[in-house]
Formats: C-alpha cells, sequence, structure tokens
C-alpha cells in the first residue's frame, strides 16, 4: 500500500548532489512530492527533506541507493507518525476583500496566520502548518480572490533521539576501509 | 563542481617535502604516477592538450596508449582492469571526447570496474557559456559514475585523483570521473600528494556480522539441497581461495554468472555451470529445487533469475554482498551477510559441517547428461553441416587448456564462448555482462593484454560487433600488441536475429549483414590473416593463430542461422529452460 514518507538525507556540502539524489527517484519513476534543502545542525552537513507516497519495501530500496552515494552521509525514512512537519504558505489577497465586508480578515485570525505586508493594492499572508490546513485557508479564502500562492516543501524534524553527530561519529570508524 | 575536502584524508608521510610548484597538467601525471598508474588509454583534444603536453616528458615512466577513438579508450581501460585487478585508466577531451566515453562509463558502472576517467574541460570562465567543445560530462556522467568531480584550480587536482583513486577501486568498485578545465591544468601547484585512505561518508566494507554468519551457517549446515550460485563479486574480493575452501567444506554445487565465470576452475567437480537465459540446464532447472540458495557477490539480474515471481520460491535465500544496497533488490533474503566476501566466506567455511550431498550433487550430473545429449554433443562436435560456434570454442580449449584469456563481444557468441570455454585461472573471461556493449571485444582484449602481457588473449568477436569498433585494429597496428582475433562470422546480427527467429515471426528486420571482406581490412592493418568455412580445416586454422606471433584475424565462417539453447523465454521461469 502507498503511504506518505518523509525521507530525510544528510550529505556533504557538495554542488550536483542535488542532481545526484534526484536521480535516484526519477530512476525508476517516483514522483517527488517536495523537497527542501538547508544546512543541518553540523556545520557542513546538508540536509535534504523529501516527501513521496510509496510502498514501504521500495522507499527502503530507495533509502540504500541514497546511502550508497558517495557523498550522502546518510538517509532515514519515516512515516509521518515519526516526524514533526511544517510547511508555510504565502498568500497574496487583494487589500479590499479586507475592508469591504471584514471577513477575509477573521478567517485570517481563526486559522492563525500572518498579516506580512499590507499594501494599498493587496496584502499577503503567511500561515505554517500542514498541507491540509494550509489548504483549508486557502479554500476559505478562494472566494475573495487569490492573486497569488505558494506553498514550500515540507521541512520535518523525527522523533526519534539519535543525534546526527553521535551517528557521524560511528561512521569515523565505519568508513575506515580495513 | 565539488570542492575538495582536504580534511578528509589521513595525512600520510609523504617521500619529498614540497618540491615547487608545478603545472596542474604535470600534477595530473605525477598523481597517476604516485598512485602507480603503468598504462593510460586515451585520444588527445584541446582541452586535454597540456595533459598531454605534461605526458610527453613522461614517456619512459607512463605509457600512454593511442586508441582511435576515445569509446576504444576506455573499453581498453576496462580490459586492462578486468584482467589485471588494477584500476584502469583513460583519459579524453571534452565536449565529444568525453561523451564518447559514456558508454564505456556505463558498462563499467553496471559490471562494476574500477576506471578512473580524466577529461578536460572548457577554461572555467566559459562554463555554462555554450564554448566550443564544452559539454557538462559532470552532468551528463552522474547516473554512470560511481562518484565525480569537477576541478576548476590547479590545487585541487591531487586531492581530486586520490579521492578517485580511492573510491574505483575500494568496496564495490566503480567508475569515476574528473572532469578538469583548461585553466586548471595551466594553472600553479605545489604538489604534495597524499593517499586517500577513508572518506567520512562512505563505507567501503561494512563490517562483516558474526551472528549473521552464524545463521547462515545453521541453514547451509541444516541444507539437504544447497546451491551456491556466485558471481564477478568472488573475483573483485580476490576471494577465489576462500570461495573454493568454502564449497568444499560443505560439498556445495556452485554455479556462475558470466561476470563470476573463470573464479573457480571449469572442470571443479562442483562447478555446476553457467546460470540464466543461455546458462546450463542443471543449475537453472535445481534453482527451484534447492532448499538453500546461497548467493555470493552476484546480484540477481534478470538475465540470471528469470521471472522473478517463480525463482527460487521454495528455498531459504542466503546472500554474501558487499553493497548493503543489492540485499532484497530483487530477491528477498532470509539471511544477508552484508561485507567482503573475502572476510564473510572465511568466517562461513570455519562454522560448516563437512558434508558431500553425494545424491545431490549427481542430479546436476544426470541434467548435464540431457543437455549433453540435447544440445552440447551437436554444438561442439557436430559432424555434418555448417560449422558451429560452440566446435570453434572447443577447438580453442583444446590447444589453450583453459590458460588463455578469452574477451567476447556481445550476442550469440559471447553466449556460446561463455557456456564452452574453459579456464583454469581467474579473471580469464572479460566480457560487457550488465550491459551488453557491443563493441566492447576488440578494445577490451587489447586492453586486457596490456594488464597481462604475458597471457594469450583471445578477442571473440560477432561480424556485427567487429565493425562497431573496427577502427581499433589501427591501435593493434601502431603498438604491435598480440590480440588473437576470432571472428565467428553467421552474416547476421546473430542474437536479435534468433529472437527474431523464435518471437517475431522470422521476420528478419534489420539484421542481415552484408560484410566486407574482413581479411583485406586486416591486411590493411598489418595483421596475420586466415579463414575458414570447412570443418577438416578448422583445428589447423585455430591452431597457426594461437601459435603466430603477433596479432592475427581468423575469420570462421559459421552457420548463418543457428540458434543458442538452452534458453529461458523472456517472463519464463528459470525451470521452464528451453533446450530445443
Amino acid at each position: 500500500m502507498k503511504i506518505q514518507f518523509t525521507i530525510s538525507v544528510f550529505t556533504e556540502d557538495q554542488i550536483g548532489l542535488l542532481n545526484r539524489v534526484s536521480i535516484i527517484f526519477t530512476r525508476r519513476h517516483i514522483n517527488i512530492e517536495s523537497i527542501a534543502a538547508s544546512e543541518s545542525e553540523v556545520k557542513g552537513i546538508h540536509r535534504y527533506t523529501i516527501v513521496i507516497s510509496e510502498e514501504e519495501d521500495l522507499v527502503v530500496k530507495v533509502v540504500k541507493q541514497l546511502e550508497k552515494q558517495v557523498d550522502v552521509v546518510g538517509a532515514f525514512y519515516h512515516t509521518n507518525d515519526d516526524v514533526v512537519y511544517q510547511e508555510i504558505a504565502l498568500y497574496k489577497i487583494p487589500t479590499s476583500a479586507l475592508i469591504a465586508g471584514g471577513k477575509a480578515e477573521g478567517i485570517v485570525r481563526n486559522h492563525n496566520a500572518r498579516f506580512l505586508s499590507v499594501e494599498p493594492e493587496f496584502t499577503i499572508v503567511e500561515k505554517t502548518g500542514h498541507k491540509e490546513e494550509t489548504q483549508v485557508l486557502f479554500d476559505e479564502l478562494e472566494p475573495y480572490g487569490i492573486l497569488e500562492f505558494v506553498r514550500s516543501g515540507r521541512v520535518a524534524i523525527t522523533k526519534p533521539m539519535k543525534q546526527l553527530k553521535e551517528y557521524l561519529q560511528e561512521l569515523e570508524i565505519a568508513s575506515l576501509n580495513n | 563542481m565539488n570542492t575538495i575536502e582536504k580534511n578528509k584524508t589521513i595525512p600520510l608521510p609523504f617521500g619529498e617535502a614540497r618540491r615547487g610548484s608545478i603545472k596542474g597538467a604535470e600534477a595530473v601525471v605525477k598523481c597517476l604516477l604516485e598512485e602507480h598508474v603503468e598504462v593510460i588509454f586515451g585520444y588527445p583534444g584541446g582541452a586535454i592538450m597540456p595533459v598531454y603536453d605534461a605526458l610527453y616528458d613522461y614517456q619512459k615512466e607512463l605509457k600512454h596508449i593511442l586508441t582511435r577513438h576515445e569509446q576504444g579508450a576506455i573499453h581498453a581501460a576496462q580490459g586492462y582492469a578486468r584482467a589485471s585487478g588494477k584500476v584502469g585508466v583513460c583519459i579524453a577531451t571534452s565536449g565529444p571526447g568525453a561523451t564518447n566515453l559514456i558508454t564505456g562509463i556505463a558498462d563499467a558502472q553496471i559490471d562494476s570496474t574500477p576506471l578512473v576517467c580524466i577529461t578536460g574541460q572548457v577554461h572555467a570562465h566559459l562554463l555554462g557559456t555554450d564554448a566550443f567543445q564544452e559539454t557538462d560530462v559532470v552532468g551528463i556522467s552522474m547516473p554512470v559514475t560511481k562518484w565525480n568531480c569537477q576541478v576548476t584550480k590547479a590545487e585541487d587536482i591531487p586531492g581530486a585523483l586520490a579521492k578517485a583513486f580511492y573510491i574505483a577501486q575500494s568496496g564495490r568498485p566503480g567508475p569515476v570521473l574528473v572532469d578538469i578545465t583548461k585553466d586548471a591544468q595551466f594553472g600553479e601547484v605545489e604538489f604534495n600528494y597524499e593517499k586517500c585512505k577513508q572518506i567520512r561518508s562512505y563505507v567501503p566494507k561494512p563490517k562483516v556480522d558474526l551472528t549473521k554468519v552464524k545463521e547462515a551457517a545453521e541453514l547451509i549446515n541444516a541444507a539437504k539441497k544447497p546451491l551456491v550460485v556466485f558471481g564477478q563479486g568472488v573475483i573483485l574480493a580476490e576471494a577465489e581461495k576462500e570461495f573454493k575452501a568454502f564449497i568444499e567444506q560443505a560439498g556445495l554445487p556452485a554455479a556462475w554468472t558470466i561476470m563470476g565465470l573463470s573464479a573457480l576452475p571449469s572442470n571443479h567437480e562442483l562447478n555446476v555451470g553457467m546460470l540464466g537465459m543461455h546458462g546450463n540446464y542443471a543449475p537453472n532447472v535445481l534453482t527451484n529445487e534447492c532448499d538453500v540458495l546461497i548467493a555470493v557477490g552476484m546480484r540477481f539480474d534478470d538475465r540470471v533469475t528469470g521471472n522473478l515471481a517463480k525463482y527460487a520460491k521454495q528455498a531459504k535465500v542466503v546472500h554474501l554482498e558487499i553493497d548493503p544496497a543489492e540485499v532484497d533488490k530483487n530477491v528477498k533474503t532470509t539471511v544477508a551477510v552484508v561485507g567482503d566476501c573475502k572476510d564473510s566466506l572465511k568466517q562461513l567455511t570455519g562454522l560448516l559441517t563437512a558434508k558431500k550431498h553425494t545424491d545431490w550433487v549427481n542430479k546436476f550430473y544426470e541434467l548435464k547428461e540431457v543437455e549433453d545429449n540435447k544440445v552440447i554433443k551437436n554444438e561442439i562436435n557436430p559432424s555434418v553441416g555448417d560449422l558451429t560456434m560452440g566446435e570453434v570454442i572447443a577447438q580453442i580449449n583444446k590447444i589453450t587448456k583453459g590458460e588463455a584469456i578469452v574477451v567476447t563481444d556481445v550476442g550469440q557468441h559471447q553466449m556460446v564462448a561463455c557456456r564452452y570455454a574453459e579456464f583454469n585461472q581467474t579473471k580469464s573471461l572479460i566480457t560487457s555482462g550488465g550491459l551488453g556493449t557491443m563493441g566492447f571485444c576488440l578494445p577490451a582484449a587489447i586492453g586486457a593484454k596490456f594488464g597481462q602481457p604475458n597471457r594469450q588473449v583471445i578477442a571473440v568477436i560477432g561480424d556485427g560487433g567487429f565493425q562497431m569498433t573496427i577502427q581499433e585494429l589501427g591501435t593493434i597496428f601502431q603498438t604491435k600488441i598480440d590480440v588473437k582475433i576470432l571472428i565467428l562470422n553467421n552474416q547476421f546480427l546473430g542474437m536479435v536475429r534468433q529472437w527474431q527467429d523464435l518471437f517475431f515471426d522470422k521476420r528478419y528486420s534489420s539484421t542481415e549483414m552484408v560484410n566486407p571482406d574482413f581479411q583485406m581490412i586486416a591486411t590493411g592493418y598489418g595483421l596475420a590473416v586466415n579463414k575458414v568455412s570447412e570443418r577438416n580445416k578448422l583445428e589447423e586454422a585455430v591452431k597457426e593463430m594461437l601459435a603466430h606471433d603477433g596479432s592475427y584475424l581468423l575469420e570462421v565462417m559459421v552457420g548463418k542461422e543457428n540458434n543458442v539453447f538452452p534458453m529461458i523465454e523472456t517472463g519464463a521461469s528459470v525451470s521452464d529452460i528451453r533446450l530445443d
């Protein structure tokens, strides 16, 4: 059964590695639902957070292929229960929608979204949350006219407690070519 | 693209201290010498000219073989690596030079061959501008290299090449590519070479887990009908001795993939033959009868397993494998022993009860007799009709007694050569297994001869594949290397024709070859030549070729429409292998 998995890939900081990582998905015709790249808590180590919906045994194979890349430090996969994750969405709506009946403002406040910028012509609203949550706000704002919308890839932190630094120490020993 | 992290390697004392700066191009050559490279294969061009200029000063220390095409250079490097066990090195210019390497890189990747490919690149400031002969070779080669990088500064050259050599040959070997911009070749570097000994993010040899070895030993000790299937992993790990001790200890019949061929002597009593689509009858049929299947250094390629849904479903599966990504990829294992099989085999053998499994092993011999009668006798010892490919290989066996290196191309002759050629020592069969690259043979045979100058090298090629890299006759001519070329000419692209015969209603679409006079061509390149089409002249012709001092081309006209059997049809189970 296909379910949603979050794959975390920790890599050395190298140009071109994103290409090497994405090839592994495209070769198997796996659709990447979202991808986010950033630094990790360890200097020089980058992390990719990749969301896919696939069967678990295929995900295991993909993670092994990722792990196999020379410059990939480690790759892990988690179900949604095992991660705390967020996405950020930005909405550009006409400022007139806020003034006219005042309802749009109520919607924004009810969703714990924030006003980032209010201009005479448009207002920018920010909402963080899971995709379903940012989507509900989208649906509710839509009647007032959404001028522009963008949603980020998922960023996720895993619940299991093993630390990257600890993992790296183990790798230092394992990577000796005896 | 990559900045090379110098602090990833553990510094080793290097003979001499800094000797002042040299050009990046010279540093490339010095790195090769530091890695004990003796022969490289390549083709010059604009963006790699500084390196070629540096090579001019090192002609005594480093032999450069000028091939006639970059594809020839890389296949030669592959042949060299496979015959010698060392890293093969090839060198090409940017753009078309680099793209001409790609087939060979893909071939080396799928067949785990250690290669370092060095390509020239346009000046760094021209990158991305569609400059003359600029191609994004790092991007193009990414899916087919174990690792690659681009160097844009002379000072990064030693670090990049040290890493390249380490990655190419450690763990599961593979091809790496280092792309060096022309300005980096012209730039200055204070040369100080440190061999790479460790990369933090890379675990070449996972440590063997003793509990897994014990579990595997229990399964094997309890097995009534065990079968070992082995591949090139045994050769790459240089574990031939350990492997032999392993199967002998527990009396385990062992069958090979074509990449594993020659790791175990052909005449060993536990060698039960070739696996897969055109393999032997017994090991294919009995794969589906064994109770424990022990895979050693092989990856369950689809040409070996046939229909996976009907592959060894009754058996418990033990897999000895260095690459964790291969475990459970195609066949679900009961026990996986991850690590170098040289280590795991040794540990495992120590835990095995001495056994013979005589009745079970005899079953292989019974089925071999079925195959002998239905297929092999007619193939290697026919009395009437056209010459067969099998009888030519049988003649080779008679004379070489299993001591020669046989290099093959791809197609019918490849399957026949693998089925019938006999070997006493390892690294004796060189073929394009995973990728099935036509045109591989001739340049690979040249490389193999440079890798093992004291061994007889025989290139067995079809008339189709020969013409894909026929220009490498020029390399033979110039280097005066001694390669015996045996063309098995059926005037067809035989394997495709066989499929058209069996599955496409004999509609021979674009498979018939109208060939030129190969003897005339080879004569032009200075080779001794001969051609036979009659049975009573075959033995003498093969003898003459093998006794000849220097390169020789023997063209044997074989039956035009012979098919290779046995055969597992696509989608069929290994045990449904057809004998005719």
